[in-house]
């Protein structure tokens, strides 16, 4: 939260991307030029020690504006290029969106300029946030622009294996179902999968790290099969399990598991043995030195752990999705191959990262809940 | 305070205050300890012999490395002993009982607790926080952090920390408390300050104390039995009582002929 504050102090109005703040004073060189300026000039003078400048032109909120019209120009006016078949689609609504992105560009870009007062809350964390991605809208527009022109425009990078972000669009609207009926499947066996996974993987790694005779019992099967890929048994899990979705769920939890009950089993190993001497001597019992001692203090470890198993569960699911299952966006991308709709495959991918992203994002966000008390920790 | 500025540490006067009720007898009774290390048996204890009355502060002063905090784990009954007995009012002690706390030279506060959490760690533990919820505000008060309850750890200073974890004690009422170093990490001018707010918790709550320490001036500020270890295995040298009213004050001329027989004592007497 200290880091969200911080960044928007740094685009408060006064200090503005790179230009020296203005003076304060009214100096009369700067208020005769508007009307608006003598204004300024009252306010500066009934508070002068901390008075705003009346306008100041947010310069790369009106460049943003500009690199989204041109985008919207270059769509718009110049013709496709003829490619062996009927003309992309949506070309028209793509230049006519980049054209709604450029207004939108202005009006933020002048809202992030205007003098607002420190009352104005809502609209100063609005212009701050513009302030804060208007170099990434300017960087965007123009990888667009070059989409755009090497794939319909001039057709230097060929059909059918590139196409331009116009055709996107043509791909979300036309095989909505599909693609939604794929994007719910995968979520639902990934988090079925590292549920599992997550649990079973937490629960093993601080049986392990509590008691010596599970620990001799479970750890040498956890080194031998541990390092096992999941992918290796997916032939095998598929012949062994009625169905290939429990197949998947399985190999998912494998995969998950493995790396949360290393670092769980890791963590309650490590925890300070002071805290357990603290505890028992205030009359602790063995159910207290587990669930409040050993797993709290293993929690940082146990989060490790899930982020890893979080990776190795995306690999898992894709992979089993392109092997067996018949439903999902890993099965989407062997479908969309299947049928050379190579901009299917782009829009699926583009769904995948959006949600894996989403879903490392959702854990972070879990882990700086649960970790509070840990200080220095990063930021996603 | 009157009644304890003029107090004596004859055993008898201290057994026979009211205040010390709450306090324990500890016997220690020929007791030797030792570990079996990979390099064969390392021994910590020999023979040792020691009473605690109720309500007396006694310091267990020798060269570090001695054994001086095994014998307080012993005490704590965090391990038995390999040989001999202790008990805590007649009674054996053979497990930790929330009846005697250790405060050690690390604070050990949970990081992941909050100042007031941390302090209610015991009641929560013996299943009694719903009830004494109040006895862990008063255990912040006493050690004066009632303003941190919400704070964690790592934004505590180290003398606030090893504060809280005097208060994490206090809030069992103890009747014995086991200080091991508690103050041998923190700077001079804060150890200077703890120093004298142990003597006043002390003499408000009337616990016994068995305090380790390696600093002959703090042993002799505070305690009235000051029990001086050889090197290991550590055996008791002698015991010095130390006869005089508190508040004390350093360059007191007792306290200082005391620190020089002390020093001798330890074999330090040259190094003075």
């Amino acid at each position: 939260m200290n880091s969200r504050a911080l960044a928007a102090s740094e685009y408060l109005p006064q200090a503005q991307d790179g230009i020296p703040a203005p003076d304060r004073k009214p100096s009369p060189s700067a208020s005769d030029k508007t009307a608006k300026a003598a204004d300024a000039r009252l306010a500066a003078l009934s508070v002068p020690a901390r008075s705003r400048p009346a306008f100041h032109a947010h310069w790369l909120g009106f460049a943003a504006t500009l690199t989204w019209s041109l985008l919207a120009a270059i769509t718009l006016a110049w013709p496709n290029k003829p490619a062996g078949f009927e003309d992309w689609a949506y070309t028209t609504e793509f230049g006519i969106a980049a054209g709604a992105g450029a207004f939108l560009c202005a009006l933020l870009a002048f809202l992030s300029s205007a003098p607002l007062p420190p009352a104005a809350r809502i609209p100063l964390r609005i212009a701050a946030a513009f302030r804060h991605v208007a170099p990434w809208l300017i960087v965007s527009a123009f990888i667009l622009m070059l989409w755009e022109i090497l794939t319909a425009k001039t057709g230097i990078l060929p059909p059918p294996f590139f196409a331009p972000p116009s055709s996107l669009i043509d791909v979300y609207i036309s095989d909505y179902a599909r693609l939604a009926d794929s994007t719910y499947n995968s979520i639902k066996l990934l988090l079925e999968g590292v549920g599992w996974g997550a649990a079973v993987g937490f629960t093993i790694g601080v049986s392990i790290g509590w008691s010596r005779t599970i620990n001799y019992w479970v750890h040498p099967i956890l080194r031998f099969l541990g390092p096992l890929p999941p992918t290796a048994l997916l032939p095998i899990a598929f012949f062994f399990f009625p169905s290939s979705h429990a197949a998947s769920v399985f190999l998912i939890a494998l995969a998950t598991g493995f790396p949360v009950a290393i670092l769980s089993w890791s963590g309650v190993a490590g925890v300070n043995k002071a805290y357990y001497d603290v505890a028992r001597t205030m009359g602790a019992s063995e159910w207290f030195l587990v669930f409040r001692v050993a797993i709290p203090a293993a929690l940082p470890q146990v989060f490790v752990g899930l982020f890893m198993g979080f990776g190795a569960s995306f690999v898992v699911l894709i992979v089993a999705e392109m092997m067996g299952v018949k439903s999902g966006l890993g099965w989407y991308l062997t479908w969309a191959q299947g049928y050379a709709a190579y901009v299917n495959m782009y829009g699926a991918l583009i769904v995948m990262t959006i949600i894996f992203s989403s879903l490392i994002s959702l854990l972070f966000a879990v882990r700086d809940r649960v970790l509070v008390w840990q200080k220095g920790i990063v930021k996603w | 305070m009157v009644a304890t500025a003029v107090r004596k540490p004859r055993l008898e006067e201290v057994a026979d205050a009211p205040a010390h009720t709450a306090a324990s007898r500890i016997r220690v009774e020929h007791v030797s300890h030792g570990f079996d290390a990979p390099t064969g048996r390392l021994e910590v204890l020999e023979d040792v012999d020691l009473d605690v009355a109720p309500g007396e502060f006694v310091a267990l002063l020798g060269p570090s490395g001695c054994g001086k905090s095994t014998l307080l784990r012993l005490v704590a009954g965090l391990e038995p002993a390999s040989s001999g007995a202790i008990s805590q009012d007649g009674t054996p002690i053979t497990h930790p009982d929330p009846s005697r706390i250790v405060v050690f030279q690390d604070p050990t506060l949970f990081p992941w607790r909050t100042v007031w959490d941390n302090v209610a760690l015991g009641l929560q533990a013996q299943g009694i926080l719903k009830q004494e919820k109040s006895r862990g505000d008063a255990a912040l008060r006493k050690v004066g952090l009632e303003g941190f309850a919400r704070a964690w750890p790592h934004q505590l200073s180290g003398g606030m920390a090893q504060r809280v974890a005097l208060a994490r004690a206090l809030v069992n009422n103890p009747r014995l408390l086991i200080l091991d170093e508690p103050l041998g990490k923190l700077d001079s001018l804060t150890r200077l300050e703890m120093q004298s707010e142990l003597v006043s918790l002390w003499q408000k709550n009337g616990f016994s104390v068995l305090l380790v320490t390696h600093d002959v001036e703090e042993a002799l500020f505070l305690a009235q039995r000051v029990v001086i270890f050889s090197p290991r295995p550590a055996k008791i040298i002698t015991a010095i009582t130390i006869d005089h009213p508190y508040p004390r004050h350093r360059d007191d001329p007792v306290l200082t002929n005391l620190r020089h027989e002390v020093l001798n004592r330890l074999g330090l007497g040259k190094n003075w």
